[in-house]
């Protein structure tokens, strides 16, 4: 492969603003990761109306840096008071707030930060020379394999994610079908515009992501109980010691490549990456009772994990253009806004962009470490901010960036009713993710769909008979089927044995 | 295991610090306050921790401190509010013109959207007994209503008398109320932010948005 786009990369990243933005970007996901409430996906919602006055390259640096910082930072809550800031933090409780309880809260930030830098870095790595290849693939796609692609890819966000597959599918058929509203591309008919001038030119992304996201997670925790937060007492001795990494030094390397290969598949990301290396380091491990009474790989291993799928989870997004998680497709969502079209030939097009954003990961990553590490007292102390304080702060950012965007006051009134439907649909156990990623690719499929079936001149056995989108719909299908098999054999088994109510669900009625 | 008898932080304990507006409800159950003086990360001995559980766990981590589930009513209507949402989008797209296959109309996709969401629906309506990923709407819900009251006065007195003062009254309303800070930080904190935001977007970015001053 060439390498000289490469490093011309280097100079996109090492512009001054570049790194300005790429510092704020890692800044805020660190400062958005330490704090409980908020995710990655949410903040980076309310912060598109920034993103519209800067270059499309810096954008995506500091939203990209947002995304992997939030990860360094949801372990220091995880360690030191048990509360994940992130979900993807959440198995590195386990062991980190035994090691914080045993006095090693530092031992245990520590690792984490270098097995995230470690993990971080392999990943870069491994995009660079991955991605080009899959993009190369992926250049003669026609509009069959793009249908096939999307359906994919929804359906595997939306049945991978936590909850209900149903709800979660539901949600994406709503995403698809606000995707509809507006002026028809191919015959200019306008669709369930209930003759609202507003609505002719289709829904904006920017007060759906940002009411869904931002506004709808901050009512969802207004009814939250928090229980008392302890200031957490002072983080000492940060840098483990030799035997500690010589432990973890296994764990760091596997995680690295789990997580790299869970990140790139729809749906996987950053959480289940963490679950999956936890998971096998135990399976692994001579003694496994040592975990979660404060084992360093316990720490080291989910950590590494997380931060190697954030970074793997842009592949799917910069070669093909179709998002893997839900935090991607509001990243999707900036880069159409700015007018890059995101696709196989983002990598031969804008070099600039694409190798410009993968290179200040590398950055971004060197600059969290030096924040984990060394200025780790820092963000302990923001951890006394009470939410009760950030929330009308984020409300009312909100409310007047969505505004600047298009200086209307419609979109107040959209992002308000977003707000209310993103609260709603968490409350009744419906993930807001899979609506907007199936919005933000509606029209793409739709566009595909229809190209396809023209192509075929109806025939829609056509999509079954080309090998990639035929293979593609094939692995649609065994989704489709699968839970309802396993649920059917499942319940054959069942109904063998006695039928014992499962603890979790008398749990959960109690 | 974490033992931590007398811990730190025990959850579902009541008390503690409300956040954004989280009143302590006398009446309302916090999850498993009665059973479990533990959190549920502690009940499965960790030796047996397989992935599926693992992540079962992670999302009843995730559901510490919320209301309780909701019943099988709330969840038939939210099955029937599918269905119905279904059907009104077939029939909408029914009068956008179907098309055929080989000559795709503007409501052919959508229709195919509304077909699989009433299917789903009714997918729902059939687990509905079954399903608990719901919440009950609890006293504190109101606090969510009383949330987006703020917002929604924003919105309309926004165009007829600026932002300055129905953000200070929000700001106020969220601090002092849902957040149940003080009033001496919840009126000055209201006024700076009003002021940070006029010096932020009406004097550095001169954003067109409506102003009283």
């Amino acid at each position: 492969m060439d390498f000289a786009p490469v490093l011309d990369g280097f100079g996109v990243v090492l512009e001054p603003t570049n790194l300005l933005y790429c510092l704020i970007g890692v800044v805020i996901g660190m400062l958005v990761g330490v704090l409980p409430g908020l995710g990655p996906a949410a903040t980076i919602a309310i912060l598109l109306p920034i993103t519209f006055g800067i270059e499309p390259v810096t954008a995506i640096i500091m939203l990209a840096g947002i995304f992997y910082g939030a990860q360094y930072g949801g372990t220091i809550t995880s360690v030191l008071l048990r509360l994940p800031g992130e979900a993807s933090s959440v198995v590195t409780v386990f062991d980190g707030f035994a090691l914080a309880r045993q006095g090693k809260a530092g031992t245990a930030l520590g690792i984490a930060a270098i097995g995230s830098f470690i993990g971080g870095t392999v990943s870069i790595i491994a995009l660079t020379l991955v991605a080009p290849f899959v993009a190369g693939f992926a250049l003669d796609f026609g509009p069959p394999e793009y249908t096939a692609l999307a359906l994919l890819g929804i359906l595997l966000v939306a049945t991978v994610g936590g909850g209900s597959r149903t709800k979660a599918v539901v949600a994406a058929c709503i995403g698809l079908l606000l995707a509809t509203i507006g002026r028809d591309t191919f015959t200019g008919v306008e669709r369930f515009t209930f003759h609202n001038l507003n609505l002719g030119d289709g829904l904006d992304f920017v007060p759906i992501a940002m009411g869904l996201f931002g506004l709808g997670e901050i009512l969802y925790n207004l009814e939250e109980r928090h229980n008392a937060v302890k200031a957490p007492s002072s983080v000492a001795n940060v840098w483990p010691s030799r035997k500690d990494l010589r432990q973890s030094a296994g764990a760091i390397g596997r995680g690295s490549v789990l997580g790299f290969i869970l990140g790139i598949l729809p749906g996987g990301g950053a959480t289940i990456a963490s679950l999956v290396a936890y998971a096998v380091e135990k399976r692994r491990a001579k003694n496994p009772e040592r975990f979660g009474k404060g084992a360093v790989e316990g720490v080291a291993a989910p950590e590494t994990a997380n931060n190697a799928a954030a970074t793997s989870s842009f592949i799917p997004l910069l070669t093909l253009g179709i998002p893997a998680n839900a935090t991607m497709a509001v990243i999707y969502g900036a880069l159409l806004i700015q007018g890059v079209s995101v696709g196989p030939r983002l990598v031969h097009d804008e070099p600039e962009l694409f190798w410009g954003v993968v290179n200040s990961m590398y950055i971004g990553n060197i600059l969290l470490l030096i924040m984990s590490i060394p200025l780790v007292g820092l963000f302990v102390k923001i951890l006394r901010v009470r939410p009760a304080i950030l929330a009308p702060i984020t409300v009312l950012i909100t409310l007047v960036g969505v505004y600047t965007v298009n200086n209307s006051v419609f979109d107040i009134g959209l992002v308000i009713v977003f707000g209310a439907v993103g609260y709603l649909m968490k409350k009744l156990g419906f993930e807001p993710g899979p609506l907007v990623l199936a919005f933000v690719l509606g029209s793409l499929l739709e566009d595909s769909l229809r190209r396809s079936l023209l192509i075929f001149d109806g025939d829609p056995s056509g999509f079954f008979t080309r090998p990639i989108s035929g293979t593609l719909l094939l692995i649609f299908v065994l989704v489709v089927l699968l839970p309802i098999i396993s649920s059917v054999i499942r319940g054959r088994r069942a109904s063998g044995r006695e039928t014992v109510p499962s603890d979790t669900t008398t749990k959960e009625l109690v | 295991m974490i033992s931590a008898p007398g811990g730190a932080h025990v959850p579902g304990s009541s008390g503690g610090h409300p956040a954004a507006g989280a009143t302590p409800p006398a009446g309302a159950q916090p999850h498993g306050s009665t059973a479990a003086p533990v959190s549920p990360i502690d009940e499965i001995p960790l030796e047996e921790l397989s992935l599926e559980e693992a992540i079962h766990r992670v999302e009843e981590l995730e559901h510490e401190g919320r209301p309780p589930l909701a019943g099988t009513l709330s969840n038939i209507l939210t099955a029937v509010a599918v269905v119905v949402l279904g059907v009104g989008t077939l029939i909408g797209s029914a009068e956008l013109g179907i098309g055929t296959a080989s000559k795709p109309g503007p409501g052919t996709w959508p229709m195919l959207v509304s077909i699989v969401t009433i299917l789903l629906g009714v997918g729902l309506l059939v687990v509905a007994r079954r399903s608990h990923d719901g919440e009950r709407f609890a006293k504190a819900s109101g606090l969510v209503l009383v949330g987006l009251v703020t917002m929604i006065v924003f919105v309309v007195a926004l165009p007829i008398i600026g932002f300055e003062i129905p953000a200070a009254l929000l700001c106020l309303v969220w601090l002092r109320f849902l957040g149940r800070e003080g009033w001496r930080l919840s009126i000055i904190l209201s006024l700076a932010l009003v002021a940070a935001f006029y010096l932020i977007f009406v004097g550095a970015l001169s954003v067109p948005i409506p102003h009283l001053f």
